[in-house]
C-alpha cells in the first residue's frame, strides 16, 4: 500500500489547515482511502518494467468500456447494477467477497457476507429475490495450515453460515459453486451475491442539502472495527487475534430491514438510501453526501450504541444490519414510524449540508472536519506489471486409457466434480415460491446449470442466474482463464434458456504490489473487455478483492463471473436430466485437444498443456442454437460441457434423469484431436450436450444449420440404466456405479 | 371474506402464503404480530387464520418457541375464540411448530407432541410426496401429492409411544410422508425426510378446525413450481378447503 504517499498527502492537507488531524480523522481517512473502499489499484495507473504506461484507470479502461447495452439501467455506479426485466421492473444484482472474515471465523464471516450483499441490493431500493454463493477452499483432506483453520473446518462453518443467514431472511440461495484447490489453502474465498427486483419507478435517489440522515437497524458496537482496512491487507499471524475485525450476524434485524426498505420505497418516505458496509458509518455518510454533491454533519451522540465507544469507533465500526437513509426533514416522522412498525430502532444522526465538508461532532466538538474533495481524492497509485515467465503451451500427448470407464469413475468422485447435493439441500431453495429451475433436481439430486425464478405473479418471464469460474487455468494463462470463466457463466445461463445476459466480475487476487500479480490482473481485465464486447454482454457490477495472501503466498488468481439472463417463458426453461428413452442426443460445439488445466490432467498430475480458448463466433452460435431450440420447444434436456468433458457431462445427465445413455465417440465434432481421451475429457469451451424431444430431430438440425453451429447427433437415451460411450475401448457403466462414484463427495 | 396471515420478526413465507389464499378465492391480509398485540388489528375480524413458515424470532431456543411464548396467552385465546366460531386455523412449517408449542395440536388428552431436530441433524430442502389420510376437513386434495419440505426441526415425536396410533385411529393424522406411488414411506429416508414417527407430516385437531403440517403447500400451487419428475401441483387443494371452511363458518 502507498502508506508513505498517503501519509504525506494527509500531512500536507492538515498543514494547509494549520492543525494536526484528530484520531477520528486519521481513522476515517484510512477507511475511505482503503483499497476496499476506493479501489486504489483499479483506479490507478499501471506501468511496465521499463516505466512505460500500460493502462490508466483499469476500471474505466477495461470494464467501463464494456458496461453499456440497451437493457442496462445502471452499471458500475451504485451499490448494485440494475438491468431491465420487464414492464418497468428492474433486476438489481451485486456480488461481494467476504474472504478474510470467513478465514478467521467461517460461520460469522460467511453469514455477514450474505447479509452485506443483501443490503447492497436494498441500497438500490430492490427486493431481494435470490442469493448466490461461490466458495473456494483448500483440498478437503488437507490438514490445517499453520496458524489457520483446516479447509474442512472453514468449509463446514462457511456453508452453515450461508444457510443460516439466507434461510432466516427468507431469500433462496439458488446459484453457486464449490471449488477446491491447493491455491486456497491459506486464503479461502467466499463470494456472496444477491439478485433483487426493483418495481417500476422504484429506483429514485434525490438526496439534497438539508435532508436529514436516518440510521436504522442494529445498534453500533465494537465488532468489525476497521474491517475495510483488514480486508485490504494480507492475512498473517495467528488468526485468533483477528477475531475483533469480524462482525456478528443478526438475520432477524436484516429481515426487518428488507421489509422496511420496500415499505419506505413504496411510501416514497426517503430521498436516498445506502448500506453500511466496509468502513462503516463514515464511508456510508461520506458516499451519500458525495453522491448528492453535498457535505454532511453527523452528531455522533445520536448514534444508538451497544456499548461505550470512542468517537472514531462510532465512525468506523462495521456492526451489521444497519442502513442509512436520507429524507426531507418533514418526511422523517413517517420514516421513523415505518421503522417502528418493523420493530427496528431508527435515529436521526445528522444531515446533508451545502458546505462540501464532512463534519462529525461529539459532545458538540468537531472530531472530523475535512473537505469532501480531499476525502474522495486520495493520491493515485502507480503499480508495476511484469509478465510471468510462462511454460510453452505444448499439449502433451498421452496414450489412450486402457480403462476409460475407470477413469470416468475416478473423475466423477474427484472433489471438483462430485455431487454438491449435501450442500445445496441445506439452503432453502424454494422460499418465496418463485423457483422454477432448482440448482438441485428432485428426486435424483442431479445439478442444473443455472437457476430460474419467476418473480412476478402475472408474467411468465423469468430470471436465469448462473456463475462461471475456471481458476485453475490461471496457472497457464490468466487471459484465457478469464475468457473461459465468461464463456462458462454464459453457457450455463443459455443451457436453461437465459439470454440478453448481463455480467458481474469479482476479482480475488493477491497483492497488486507484486508485479506478477499485477500482470495477471491486467491479463484477466483485458479478457473481460475482449469477451464482454465480443459476446455483447455488458458488465453491470463487480468488485475487486486484492491482498488475498497468507504465509502460503498469494491466492490462486480467481475471477468469478456471475451471469444474469432473462427467459420469456419459464415453462420452457430446461433442466439437465435426460427425460425419455428413444430421444436423440446431440453434441453442440467443437472439441479440441485443450487439456491444459483440465480435471483429467489434474488427475494425472500434469501441470502444463494447452489451455481452452474461447472462439467468440463458435460459442455465440452454440448459445444461440440452444436458446432458439428452447424457445421452439425442441429440447428435452441440456447441459453445458465443463469439468471432466463430455464423458462427465453425459454421466451427470444420466444420473440426473435416472435413465441410460448411449453415445458414439467417433461422432463428436472435433478439430485437431488425435486421441480418444481428448474427446472424452477435453474441456473446450462453447459446448453443450442436449436431448432432442421425440420427433424434433429434423427441425432441430435445420435450426442448428441455419444458425451455423457445429453439431452432431452422437447417440440416444436408452431405457437400460447404463452409460455406454463407444470408442476403441468402450465406457460401459451402470447408473449405480456412476452414482456411487459421483456421491463419494468430500463432505 | 378475509383470512389473516400472521407474521412476526423472521416469518418469511407470508407473501407466497397470501398469494395461495388469493388464488383459492379469498382475500388475504398479512398481519403483524405487533399490531395484534397493540390492538391495532383484531384477529376476530377475520374468517380464518394462517400461521405461515419461516424462522420466527430466528428460531431462538427452539423452532417456533419464542413466537409461541410471546403469544402464549393472546394467540391461544384468539385461536380458541376463532375455533368456537368454527373458523379454520392453518399452520405451515414454522406455523405448525407454533401450534404444537402452544399445545393447540395434537389436541387430545395425554399426548404432547414436539417437532424435534431432523434425524439427519440438519436443515434440509427437498421435494417429497405426502399422502392424505384421516378425516380432517382442511386436508383436502388427491391421495398423493408432491410438496417441498424446508426445515431443520420437523420430526414429529410424542410424549407417549401410543400417541401416534391413537391419533391415527382417531383420524387426526392428516398427512403422511409416502413413496411416490402412495405406499407408506415406512420411515425410510429421504421419503420420510426427517424421521417423523409413523411418517407423520401433518396433524388435525379433533374438531377439524386446525391443521398443521411441515411441508409447504403454498410452494406447490402451480406445475411450474414442481420438478417435472415429481408429478402435478396440488397444494391449492388445502387452501381451497381453508377458504371453504372459512366461508361456511360463523
Amino acid at each position: 500500500m502507498a502508506d508513505a504517499e498517503d501519509a504525506a498527502a494527509i500531512e500536507r492537507y492538515f498543514a494547509s489547515l494549520g492543525r494536526k488531524p484528530s484520531e477520528a480523522e486519521i481513522r476515517s481517512i484510512a477507511q475511505l482511502w482503503s483499497e476496499h473502499c476506493r479501489h486504489r489499484t483499479f483506479r490507478g495507473r499501471v506501468v511496465g518494467p521499463d516505466g512505460t504506461l500500460l493502462a490508466d484507470d483499469l476500471l474505466s479502461t477495461f470494464i467501463g468500456s464494456v458496461s453499456s447495452a440497451p437493457w442496462v439501467i445502471s452499471s458500475l455506479r451504485d451499490n448494485a447494477g440494475i438491468v431491465e426485466f420487464t414492464r418497468g421492473y428492474g433486476i438489481a444484482v451485486k456480488v461481494e467477497t467476504h474472504n478474510h472474515p470467513s478465514a478467521v471465523e467461517p460461520f460469522g464471516g460467511a453469514a455477514t457476507g450474505v447479509g452485506g450483499v443483501i443490503r447492497d441490493v436494498l441500497a438500490v431500493w430492490a427486493d431481494p429475490v435470490a442469493l448466490t454463493d461461490v466458495l473456494c477452499f483448500g483440498p478437503p483432506d488437507s490438514p490445517a495450515p499453520h496458524g489457520a483453520l483446516s479447509p474442512r473446518r472453514v468449509m463446514d462453518g462457511v456453508i452453515s453460515g450461508i444457510g443460516y443467514y439466507g434461510n432466516n431472511v427468507g431469500v433462496p440461495t439458488l446459484a453457486g459453486a464449490v471449488v477446491f484447490d491447493g491455491g486456497y489453502l491459506g486464503t479461502p474465498l467466499v463470494y456472496a451475491g444477491c439478485v433483487g427486483l426493483v418495481p417500476p419507478d422504484g429506483y429514485s435517489k434525490d438526496p439534497r442539502p438539508g435532508d436529514v440522515l436516518v440510521l436504522v437497524g442494529n445498534r453500533t458496537g465494537r465488532d468489525g472495527i476497521a474491517g475495510a482496512t483488514f480486508a485490504s491487507s494480507a492475512l498473517s499471524g495467528d488468526i485468533k487475534s483477528l477475531r475483533p475485525a469480524v462482525q456478528i450476524p443478526d438475520p432477524l434485524v436484516e429481515e426487518g430491514l428488507i421489509r422496511l426498505i420496500s415499505a419506505v420505497r413504496d411510501a416514497r418516505a426517503a430521498t436516498g438510501v445506502t448500506d453500511l458496509g466496509g468502513g462503516g458509518l463514515v464511508v456510508a455518510a461520506a458516499e451519500m453526501a458525495h453522491e448528492a454533491h453535498a457535505g454532511c454533519e453527523l452528531i455522533l451522540d445520536e448514534v444508538p450504541l451497544r456499548e461505550d465507544l470512542e468517537p472514531w469507533e462510532i465512525l468506523v465500526s462495521e456492526s451489521q444490519e444497519r442502513m442509512l437513509l436520507s429524507a426531507r426533514p418533514e418526511e422523517a416522522g413517517s420514516l421513523m414510524a415505518l421503522a417502528r412498525h418493523e420493530g427496528l430502532e431508527a435515529a436521526i444522526i445528522g444531515n446533508l449540508t451545502d458546505s462540501r465538508r464532512f463534519r462529525a461532532l461529539h459532545h458538540g466538538v468537531p472530531v472530523v472536519d475535512v473537505d469532501m474533495d480531499f476525502l474522495f481524492h486520495p493520491p493515485r497509485l502507480t503499480r508495476t506489471s511484469v509478465p510471468r515467465v510462462t511454460e510453452p503451451e505444448d499439449e502433451p500427448l498421452l496414450d489412450d486409457p486402457r480403462d476409460p470407464g475407470g477413469e470416468l469413475l475416478h473423475l466423477l468422485s474427484s472433489p471438483n466434480v462430485s455431487s454438491r447435493e449435501g450442500v445445496l439441500r441445506t439452503y432453502d431453495l424454494g422460499v418465496r415460491g418463485n423457483t422454477v429451475v432448482y440448482p438441485v433436481e428432485d428426486p435424483s439430486g442431479g445439478h442444473n446449470d443455472a437457476a430460474v425464478i419467476k418473480p412476478l405473479d402475472d408474467s411468465w418471464e423469468g430470471i436465469a442466474i448462473s456463475v462461471g469460474l475456471r481458476p485453475r487455468y490461471s496457472r497457464l494463462s490468466p487471459y484465457w482463464m478469464a475468457a473461459s470463466s465468461i464463456d462458462e457463466a454464459m453457457r450455463n445461463n443459455s443451457a436453461v434458456g437465459g439470454r440478453r445476459i448481463s455480467l458481474l466480475d469479482n476479482f480475488a487476487w493477491g497483492s497488486p504490489e507484486r508485479p506478477e500479480e499485477m500482470w495477471s490482473l491486467l491479463e484477466a481485465l483485458r479478457a473481460c473487455r475482449d469477451f464482454a464486447s465480443g459476446f455483447g454482454a455488458p458488465f453491470v457490477s463487480g468488485k475487486d478483492s486484492l491482498y488475498n495472501e497468507s504465509e502460503y503466498g498469494p491466492v490462486l488468481p480467481t475471477l468469478l463471473i456471475t451471469a444474469v439472463g432473462v427467459i420469456p417463458d419459464v415453462r420452457r426453461a430446461l433442466t439437465s436430466g435426460l427425460k425419455s428413452p428413444g430421444d436423440s442426443v446431440y453434441v453442440i460445439g467443437v472439441t479440441r485437444a485443450e487439456m491444459g488445466g483440465s480435471e483429467y490432467f489434474e488427475m494425472k498430475g500434469i501441470r502444463g498443456g494447452s489451455v481452452p480458448k474461447v472462439r467468440i463466433d463458435e460459442s455465440r452460435s452454440a448459445m444461440e442454437c440452444i436458446v432458439h431450440a428452447i424457445d421452439q420447444g425442441l429440447l428435452a434436456a441440456s447441459h453445458d460441457v465443463s469439468d471432466g468433458g463430455i464423458a462427465v457431462t453425459a454421466a451427470e445427465m444420466a444420473i440426473s434423469g435416472h435413465v441410460g445413455l448411449e453415445l458414439d465417440l467417433g461422432r463428436v465434432p472435433s478439430e485437431g484431436t488425435s486421441r480418444e481421451y481428448q474427446l472424452l475429457f477435453s474441456e473446450s469451451n462453447g459446448r453443450f450436450l442436449v436431448e432432442a424431444r421425440a420427433g424434433a430431430d429434423e427441425e432441430l438440425e435445420d435450426l442448428m444449420r441455419s444458425v451455423g453451429c457445429r453439431f452432431s447427433r452422437v447417440g440416444s437415451v436408452v431405457r437400460e440404466g447404463r452409460l455406454v460411450i463407444r470408442g476403441d475401448r468402450d465406457v460401459d457403466l451402470g447408473l449405480e456405479e456412476l452414482e456411487d462414484a459421483w456421491r463419494r463427495a468430500p463432505w | 371474506m378475509r383470512i389473516a396471515v400472521l407474521r412476526g420478526p423472521g416469518t418469511n413465507c407470508d407473501r407466497e402464503t397470501a398469494r395461495a389464499i388469493a388464488e383459492a378465492g379469498a382475500e388475504a391480509s398479512i398481519v403483524h404480530v405487533l399490531d395484534v398485540e397493540s390492538g391495532i388489528v383484531d384477529l376476530q375480524s377475520f374468517a380464518g387464520l394462517v400461521i405461515p413458515g419461516g424462522f420466527s424470532y430466528a428460531d431462538r431456543v427452539r423452532a417456533g418457541a419464542v413466537l409461541a411464548a410471546k403469544l402464549r396467552t393472546s394467540l391461544r385465546d384468539a385461536i380458541e375464540e376463532m375455533r368456537s366460531k368454527g373458523r379454520p386455523v392453518l399452520g405451515i412449517c414454522n406455523g405448525f411448530q407454533v401450534l404444537v408449542e402452544l399445545g393447540v395440536l395434537p389436541g387430545i388428552d395425554g399426548c404432547r407432541a414436539a417437532l424435534a431436530p431432523n434425524s439427519s441433524a440438519r436443515f434440509e430442502f427437498r421435494w417429497i410426496h405426502v399422502r392424505r389420510v384421516g378425516r380432517c376437513r382442511l386436508s383436502a386434495g388427491p391421495d398423493v401429492q408432491p410438496m417441498p419440505v424446508a426445515h431443520g426441526e420437523g420430526k414429529v415425536v410424542f410424549s407417549d409411544p401410543r400417541c401416534a396410533g391413537e391419533l391415527e385411529s382417531a383420524g387426526l393424522v392428516a398427512y403422511k410422508y409416502s413413496m411416490p406411488d402412495g405406499t407408506p414411506a415406512g420411515g425410510i429416508y429421504p421419503y420420510n425426510p426427517n424421521g417423523s414417527e409413523a411418517d407423520i407430516a401433518g396433524l388435525c385437531s379433533p374438531d377439524g378446525d386446525v391443521l398443521g403440517l411441515m411441508p409447504h403447500p403454498e410452494r406447490a400451487i402451480h406445475d411450474w413450481q414442481v420438478p417435472s419428475a415429481l408429478g402435478v401441483a396440488n397444494g391449492i387443494s388445502i387452501f381451497r378447503a381453508l377458504v371453504e371452511a372459512a366461508s361456511s363458518s360463523g
